[in-house]
């Protein structure tokens, strides 16, 4: 059993926000996330799978899947000049077909707002900033909103926050969800997309629970991953996102999105996850205001794809900018 | 939003009869994705398949077999008379004491491992013609119905030589010739769980298909030839009931396995009692899928969807009676319904197919005839708004809410695409109305709590139950069914007993 002293010990300031009883599994008393089965749930994200996206539906998609990228550098050895290159192919993906793109967003740490939303002025491509001690999410809570709000004074459109996952797994709902609400507020105006790092959490039973407390802490968007750890975005842990997300609808009216991020390296891949949102979530999903994929090497795969659909043969991967 | 709203929006989930549907319209829609069919090879007519020889009819008369989803014809097929059956039962009586009886198990083992791997060959085509000739989705006779005939064909080879242990030390000997009649849902995984054992037991066999799908059957006859199988240890005969009737009535056949109607079963049983012949049967069902509130239901509604829109529901096991804990009916209900605008109707032969066309003429009469029972009876029908092609047969994927425990789609077999659901309030209800049924086949329990689906399994009258999961099948596992559902067992060890006698 946990007491008011146990969690006065970990001294991070989230007691202020506390909005149930702290402890161990009793933290929010009839929050009772569904179940979901294991077996069945990868079963259906695999049948998906096998949907054959053939030609027109292709380039549709794979158009879509540009517009919907999260260009994502997160890296230590990150610069000005490396995030100005990635800010101009998110501009501009393919430099021979003007049509493409542009991509939904930039994702970088904080450092590199300013940067970004400088190199992307006047476009639609929006700044996206990791906040919120990225990606292990292991500091005080005053040091995670300070980030954020730094991140959003920078000039962030949208913040990445990362949940505590070992709150998480301890069962104590009511400071992942207190900690998701207090980074809410300090977004203001922001886009707040919530990472659960699905890798960690070891269960689907666990990334529904995190799926609907971070959904109803406030989260835009939900997110799977920081891409710092494996297994990242898979389909299944995707499904369970999407359905969620759609309880959610069906109880109040309000569409959330949805961000796989990590491990969607090919055009192949990317078509898939469409099949999931599509076929889950239905034609008002299919947008890049409720989908997102976060990733960095996907987009020159797609590009590739459609070269390869237009052209009828396969350009080498020289022939595509690596930024 | 504070804990106590997001408990509200739980229940709100829960009891939610808000009209926000989802919409799955044409924002991004799947381009054609047709299965290439150029390189396959439909002879114009078939023959019978007797004594290892290709024979034409006495009776001299063919008929013509028909793509359900088309309404083209694709060949004429051979109608055997008593007179072929005759011919038919004395090769396999012939190849049994000649050949099949005295080999050697492991011998034996070799042709049916052979005729195993020729199916892995030969998949993509058989997989081809049993969707243009039965109706049903590539995906599904690409996944789920030539793997699985290919696995019954492996698994019974691997018992050939090892029958001396699967009876806890008793010895068996084959019956002899049987005589097996399969139905038109799964034609050739049909013709495998018939055959396989019969083989590895060490019998003989006397098929006939069903009439309105003869074709993968007659591709396996070509693949028991290139096996080179002794001549008339398989003989296929093509025909419609009288065909059967023929191979029932005759006096040289050891053995009767049916699979079908329970109208024909029936029949079957009366046409041979006072005979020493032996019969297993599987025969109709009207199994109960149970959803209890605390499962987990959006893999729930899969399962559904699995139990009864799976192969147009032409399934004997199909989940056609879903009985769901009240407290969640409506929430499970508005997810089906957003579910079933996903499945997507048509063209067998796309490979983004889920609902393919009605086998018959006749079989879609049937579900039309009982679907407006229905209506007349009082219950709400929800059709899936999908477009149905011109040419061909079809119904969308339907389901009754507020139909009557007493209703006759509630107690009939309809045998197409479409469910009734009803409720029930604690687990002894569920049980009751489960097994309020003149079947039992097959069901489904959903929860959360594994100790809940042991205790149900328990009380259940039915030979297949599926805990989490809905029609899935492996050649390890008996299959068969009570009361009205049939006896015997096919697959597994169980199955084995069918075609031996334990001496």
């Amino acid at each position: 059993m946990s007491t008011e002293s146990d969690h006065a010990k970990t001294a991070n300031g989230t007691m202020e926000f506390r909005a149930g009883t702290p402890g161990r599994g009793g933290g929010i008393p009839l929050f009772a996330p569904p179940p979901v089965d294991q077996i069945a749930v990868e079963e259906r994200a695999a049948s998906l799978a096998k949907r054959s996206i053939k030609k027109a539906a292709k380039v549709a998609g794979l158009k879509l899947a540009i517009r919907m990228m999260d260009l994502t550098t997160l890296e230590g050895k990150d610069t000005a000049g490396k995030v100005r290159q990635l800010c101009r192919k998110a501009l501009t993906p393919l430099d021979s077909d003007p049509s493409l793109g542009p991509c939904a967003a930039i994702c970088v740490y904080p450092n590199f707002v300013a940067i970004a939303k400088e190199a992307l002025a006047g476009s639609t491509v929006k700044v996206a900033s990791v906040a919120t001690a990225f990606p292990s999410g292991q500091s005080p809570l005053s040091i995670k909103l300070d980030d954020t709000k730094r991140a959003v004074d920078f000039g962030a459109d949208e913040i990445d926050m990362v949940i505590d996952r070992g709150a998480m797994l301890a069962g104590d709902y009511a400071k992942v969800f207190d900690e998701i609400a207090a980074t809410k507020e300090a977004c203001r105006h922001a886009h707040l997309k919530v990472i659960l790092e699905t890798g960690e959490l070891g269960t689907y039973d666990v990334v529904r629970k995190a799926s609907d407390l971070a959904i109803a802490a406030g989260a835009d968007f939900i997110k799977t991953s920081t891409g710092k750890v494996q297994p990242a975005a898979t389909p299944p842990v995707t499904l369970v996102m999407l359905e969620a997300i759609r309880d959610h609808y069906y109880a109040t009216g309000r569409k959330i999105g949805m961000k796989p991020a990590g491990g969607v390296r090919t055009a192949k891949q990317s078509l898939h996850y469409l099949v999931l949102v599509k076929e889950t979530l239905g034609d008002a999903w299919l947008t890049p205001d409720l989908f997102r994929f976060g990733a960095s090497a996907l987009l020159n795969d797609v590009l590739m794809q459609l070269e390869k659909e237009r052209t009828g043969v396969y350009q080498a991967s020289e022939d595509f900018s690596k930024d | 939003m504070s804990t106590q709203e997001l408990s509200r929006t739980k229940s709100a989930i829960d009891k939610s009869t808000a009209s926000l549907a989802l919409e799955f319209g044409h924002a991004w829609d799947y381009a054609p994705a047709p299965e290439a069919k150029d390189h396959v090879r439909i002879q114009p007519r078939y023959d019978l398949f007797v004594g290892g020889r290709w024979t034409a009819p006495k009776s001299g008369k063919y008929f013509l077999t028909t793509s359900p989803s088309t309404e083209e014809s694709l060949a004429e097929v051979a109608e055997a008379s008593a007179e072929d059956v005759d011919l038919a039962v004395k090769a396999a009586r012939t190849a049994y004491e000649k050949y099949w009886a005295k080999m050697r198990p492991a011998e034996r083992a070799k042709y049916i491992f052979r005729i195993a791997r020729a199916i892995q060959e030969k998949a993509r085509e058989l997989a081809i013609v049993e969707s243009m000739d039965g109706g049903k989705p590539i995906k599904e006779s690409r996944d789920v119905d030539i793997p699985l005939a290919a696995a019954h064909f492996f698994y019974h080879a691997g018992w050939a030589d090892k029958l001396d242990y699967a009876f806890h030390g008793r010895k068996v000997r084959p019956l002899g010739v049987a005589g097996q009649i399969i139905p038109w849902n799964f034609p050739l995984l049909m013709a495998a769980w018939k055959i396989a054992p019969a083989l590895a037991c060490g019998n003989t066999v006397v098929l006939k298909p069903a009439e309105t799908t003869p074709l993968t059957a007659l591709l396996l006859a070509h693949i028991i030839e290139e096996a080179e199988l002794p001549p008339g240890v398989v003989n296929i005969v093509t025909g419609a009931g009288p065909t059967g009737a023929a191979l029932v009535a005759h006096p040289d056949v050891n053995k009767i396995a049916f699979t079908g109607s329970t109208e024909v079963g029936k029949k079957i049983q009366k046409a041979i009692a006072g005979s020493r012949k032996r019969l297993t049967l599987e025969l109709g069902g009207k199994a109960a899928n149970v959803i209890f509130g605390d499962a987990p239901l959006d893999q729930a509604v899969e399962g559904i969807v699995n139990g009864i829109y799976f192969n147009q529901g032409h399934v004997c096991c199909a989940g056609s009676r879903l009985l769901v804990e009240e407290s969640v009916h409506d929430v499970v209900v508005k997810k089906l319904k957003d579910r079933l605008q996903n499945l997507r109707l048509g063209d067998p032969l796309d490979k983004n197919t889920d609902v393919g066309a009605i086998n018959s003429k006749m079989q879609l009469e049937k579900i039309k005839e009982l679907v407006a029972a229905g209506e007349h009876e009082g219950a709400t029908r929800y059709s899936a708004p999908c477009a149905l092609p011109d040419k061909g047969y079809w119904f969308p994927p339907t389901f009754f809410t507020g139909a009557a425990q007493a209703s006759r789609i509630a107690r009939e077999e309809i045998f197409g695409p479409v469910l009734t659901v009803m409720t029930f309030r604690t687990p002894d209800e569920a049980v009751e109305k489960a097994n309020n049924t003149m079947y039992g086949l097959s069901a489904g329990i959903w929860t959360d709590k594994g100790a809940k689906i042991f205790w149900m399994a328990g009380k259940l009258k039915a030979g297949v139950i599926w805990g989490n999961t809905y029609n899935k099948f492996d050649p390890t596992s008996p299959f068969g069914g009570y009361k009205e559902s049939g006896f015997g067992r096919e697959g597994g060890r169980h199955g084995l007993s069918a075609y031996v006698e334990v001496v």
